[in-house]
């Protein structure tokens, strides 16, 4: 797959396809797999992020800790300014994922299962707003596995490695190509939408209280979310960003290799260490110890 | 190289690719490794496994692995239960392997019947892991190919005898290593193949004399 956006961008420009186009061809020239069988994991992708979502919106669902989980179905009776658009759309569903996600569900890890509501959310919600079938859709998310597979290469989507900017970062960024993709975007304008949402995202620490993938990661989905949708909506507008898309996901890298390890996954730093952190994670998962197998001795 | 289905998947039980999907595969390997349903596991859990594995249901998704259940499967989270009902008695310890170690590690020991098998795996994100030992001996397996994996005394000649008996089935030879402890005595084969072995290949590689032990494990989906 493509190390650099912009030469995925030049390609797809020149042959006058999309970028998902773009994707589904160059995998089926790997020689691994051919192009149905491409589109089929593609299609069942879709389906289980769409059970994902119309489970979490049910407002059943909590976490193992009970930290997390009935908000995404708020979203779905959203009240405030946004209401009845395709925004709050993006919100609910990003949300429903990830507390699907957190209640040990079924969800896709896109890129990661923390970043997992992210492209969900963007795509389904689009999807709903604008009709889009199936076969659009299935087209978008090889669009974000192409975005991904080159934020991959050139950056990291570990939140140990390179923090939250590098997954739900990433993840937005996905969406945001993805969307322009299923709304008939250009290839440039795709890439400048990826620019756009992922320059928002920098900087984004890892910091999940007690280390779980809950609390803030659930929210970071849904803000995720609107990054992208702030990235897809300016890039159609015509905003073309400064900084080249690829030199973009490189300062991601950058920054993800020169945060502190506190801000890496390890609860040691940001949100998990705030004392009102400390103290959630400390009952939950004492609590949770309590509930366990009783085999938590230490042996060295 | 990486592919879209790498970033766009796997499809998995939440919540986490590392803690929960990869935790599942390693346990999938270790049934794979003894050849049939463990019936007593030991399963220690090192760093950030160890820390969070609780909240993750890293016990319950390495459990789910051992029962034979894919990283997608609902039942992972009733598996500690399920365990139980099918006769499977499973230990969970904190231990600490060393810092050479990747922080999402295990050690799992299984056995049945007179059959006992020991890994070190370790989870390395996204759901890819990585098999660092296998009864004492040093490997790096990823558990992207089928392998095949057996213990011989180290005689000249098995290479050859095994890549005969492969390539008379049309068994292609992906990758292959060899890890001695010391000169004569066993040393443990890794064939990664494109496809799993076939059987008459097995049936002459487990016939050879110097070999004591054959396992067959298929890509760890």
């Amino acid at each position: 797959m493509f190390e650099s956006l912009n030469e995925a961008c030049d390609r797809a420009e020149e042959l006058g396809i999309s970028l998902g186009e773009l994707a589904l061809r160059t995998e089926a020239e790997g020689g691994l797999r051919t192009r149905e069988e491409v589109e089929h994991s593609l299609r069942r992708a879709l389906e289980v992020m769409r059970s994902a979502v119309t489970r979490g919106l049910r407002g059943d669902l909590y976490s193992v800790s009970g930290l997390v989980g009935g908000d995404a179905a708020k979203l779905s009776r959203a009240v405030g300014p946004l209401k009845g658009t395709v925004f709050t759309d993006v919100l609910a569903s990003a949300l429903a994922v990830q507390e699907v996600n957190a209640a040990m569900g079924v969800i896709v890890a896109a890129p990661t299962a923390g970043g997992a509501g992210v492209l969900p959310g963007v795509l389904l919600g689009l999807a709903r707003t604008h009709a889009l079938d199936d076969d659009v859709l299935v087209r978008a998310l090889a669009t974000a596995g192409l975005v991904g597979a080159v934020v991959a290469q050139r950056a990291s989507l570990s939140g140990a490695e390179g923090g939250c900017q590098a997954e739900t970062g990433a993840a937005a960024g996905m969406a945001a190509a993805a969307g322009i993709d299923a709304l008939g975007g250009t290839p440039t304008e795709a890439i400048h939408a990826v620019a756009l949402t992922m320059q928002g995202t920098l900087g984004l620490v890892c910091d999940p209280l007690g280390g779980l993938v809950e609390v803030p990661c659930v929210y970071r989905n849904a803000t995720g979310g609107a990054m992208a949708l702030a990235g897809i909506e300016m890039a159609l507008a015509g905003v073309r960003f400064p900084i080249p898309v690829d030199e973009v996901i490189d300062t991601m890298g950058e920054i993800g290799r020169s945060m502190d390890v506190r801000y890496r996954e390890t609860a040691g730093g940001g949100l998990a260490a705030t004392p009102t952190g400390r103290r959630l994670a400390r009952e939950r998962l004492v609590q949770l110890k309590g509930k366990g197998s009783g085999k938590g001795t230490e042996t060295s | 190289m990486i592919s879209i289905l790498d970033i766009i998947g796997p499809v998995m039980v939440g919540p986490s690719s590392s803690h929960t999907a990869g935790a599942c595969r390693i346990g999938l390997f270790a049934r794979a490794l003894l050849g049939v349903p463990p019936l007593e596991a030991e399963v220690e859990l090192h760093g950030s496994f160890a820390r969070t594995g609780v909240g993750h249901g890293t016990d319950r998704a390495i459990a789910g692995g051992l029962l034979g259940f894919l990283p997608d499967d609902e039942r992972l989270r009733e598996s500690l239960t399920l365990a139980e009902k099918a006769g499977l008695r499973i230990e969970f310890r904190n231990t600490r392997l060393g810092d050479q170690h990747h922080p999402n590690t295990t050690r799992i020991t299984v056995r049945a019947h007179d059959l006992k098998a020991r890994i070190v795996g370790s989870s390395l994100g996204a759901g890819r892991i990585l098999i660092t030992e296998i009864d004492g001996f040093p490997v790096e397996v990823t558990g992207a190919s089928p392998v095949l994996v057996f213990i011989a005394q180290d005689v000249p000649g098995i290479i050859s005898a095994v890549s005969t008996a492969l390539a008379r089935q049309g068994d292609n030879i992906a990758s292959l290593k060899v890890f001695r402890r010391k000169k004569g005595g066993d040393a443990i084969h890794i064939y990664e193949l494109d496809a799993p072995a076939s059987r008459s290949a097995l049936e002459v590689i487990h016939a050879l004399s110097a070999v004591r032990m054959i396992r067959s494990i298929p890509r760890i989906t």
